[in-house]
């Protein structure tokens, strides 16, 4: 399917590059109708990849790349459910999520994330998914999921222990902090930066680059320098699950589902 | 190195280009959440022009609790 367009996100493949747009009112929050979508994604992958060389992965939306997995559909699914089947319900969602991140992960095209505003949690470890991220000097990233008593459940940890030092990861974990696209340049974690807007041209100038060369030379690279960290991974789901079952977890997603501002839980 | 007082007069300045509100009504006690009539995602959209504008990096829990123009520029005067 060369073409798509679904409720949260569409593509576009054309000349060897698949562009696929995130597009989901207010922030691209990673909800069912995200995920849904990304698995039309990656299903739709195993026939565009013979002729791709490239995938962009960008937003549509004026706030940024993602703010991350949608607390407020979380908060209300697991409201209704006992602590066992909210528990069960949640690793259901994380198993879904990560094989369509796995298969992000490990596509056999350079996959480039163009990154303008908030990049959070769930959106942030899309982004790290990705082999190239392209941010603009507006972007920041963050995990806050500390400040609701969870850790990053989407593969973000990692992730970052595969791509860069245990120093910096820490300091995100530990702080919940944000950090701005200049600092996260600087300790590895983008690639490269872009002027206030103009990141999706710098992807789009890398992707042309890319389609240049021989498909089955990049696609053995990747392999090579980018292995998945499965074991970890599935780790990574264990103590999500294991915190989850916390009755203050839920009581923080109350309080930031009860909020009315636009980032509860920031700065 | 810049006074305080400068660092100051910057944050008002470019509060006033990116926010849209004329510099003269801007003062370094006024509260910024109401005076620019900015939610935190905003917060964080400022925050990113303070950091590139003076080359340092300002982690939001430093900003937690702040609410005037001179208190932010006198978090950022003990990062240059």
């Amino acid at each position: 399917m060369k073409s798509f367009t679904g409720k949260a996100l569409r593509w576009e493949w054309r000349e060897g590059v698949i562009e696929l747009t995130l597009d989901h009112a207010p922030a691209n929050e990673i909800g069912l109708a995200m995920l849904e979508d990304l698995e039309r994604f990656t299903a739709a992958m195993v026939s565009l990849a013979p002729d791709t060389a490239a995938c962009i992965v960008h937003s549509e939306r004026k706030h940024g790349f993602s703010a991350g997995a949608d607390l407020r559909e979380l908060y209300h699914a697991a409201a209704k459910l006992s602590e066992k089947e909210r528990v069960s319900g949640v690793r259901n969602f994380l198993e879904r999520i990560h094989a369509v991140f796995n298969a992000i992960d490990a596509a056999p095209f350079t996959t480039i994330a163009a990154v303008h505003g908030v990049c959070f949690g769930g959106g942030f470890e899309l982004a790290l998914a990705c082999d190239i991220i392209v941010a603009d000097k507006m972007a920041r990233f963050a995990f806050p999921e500390l400040r609701l008593g969870l850790i990053p459940g989407f593969g973000g940890i990692p992730r970052l222990k595969r791509d860069m030092g245990n120093a910096f990861i820490r300091d995100l974990l530990l702080t919940g902090r944000s950090v701005n696209a200049t600092r996260a340049q600087s300790v590895g974690l983008v690639a490269q930066l872009a002027a206030e807007g103009e990141a999706l041209r710098i992807a789009r100038a890398t992707a042309a680059q890319v389609v240049k060369f021989d498909g089955v030379t990049r696609a053995a690279a990747k392999k090579f320098i980018k292995p998945i960290p499965h074991e970890d991974l599935r780790r990574e789901i264990d103590i999500f699950c294991e915190l989850f079952a916390r009755p203050a977890v839920m009581a923080a997603l109350k309080k930031f589902v009860e909020s009315t501002d636009a980032m509860p839980y920031l700065p | 190195m810049r006074t305080l007082e400068q660092t100051t007069q910057e944050v008002l300045d470019l509060a006033s280009k990116h926010f849209n509100v004329p510099v003269g009504s801007l003062a370094p006690e006024d509260d910024f959440f109401k005076k620019l009539g900015i939610d935190s995602l905003q917060t964080l959209e400022m925050l990113s022009r303070l950091e590139n504008h003076f080359g340092v990096e300002l982690p939001d829990y430093e900003v937690q609790g702040v609410s005037d123009f001179r208190t932010l520029a006198s978090r950022i005067q003990s990062r240059l």
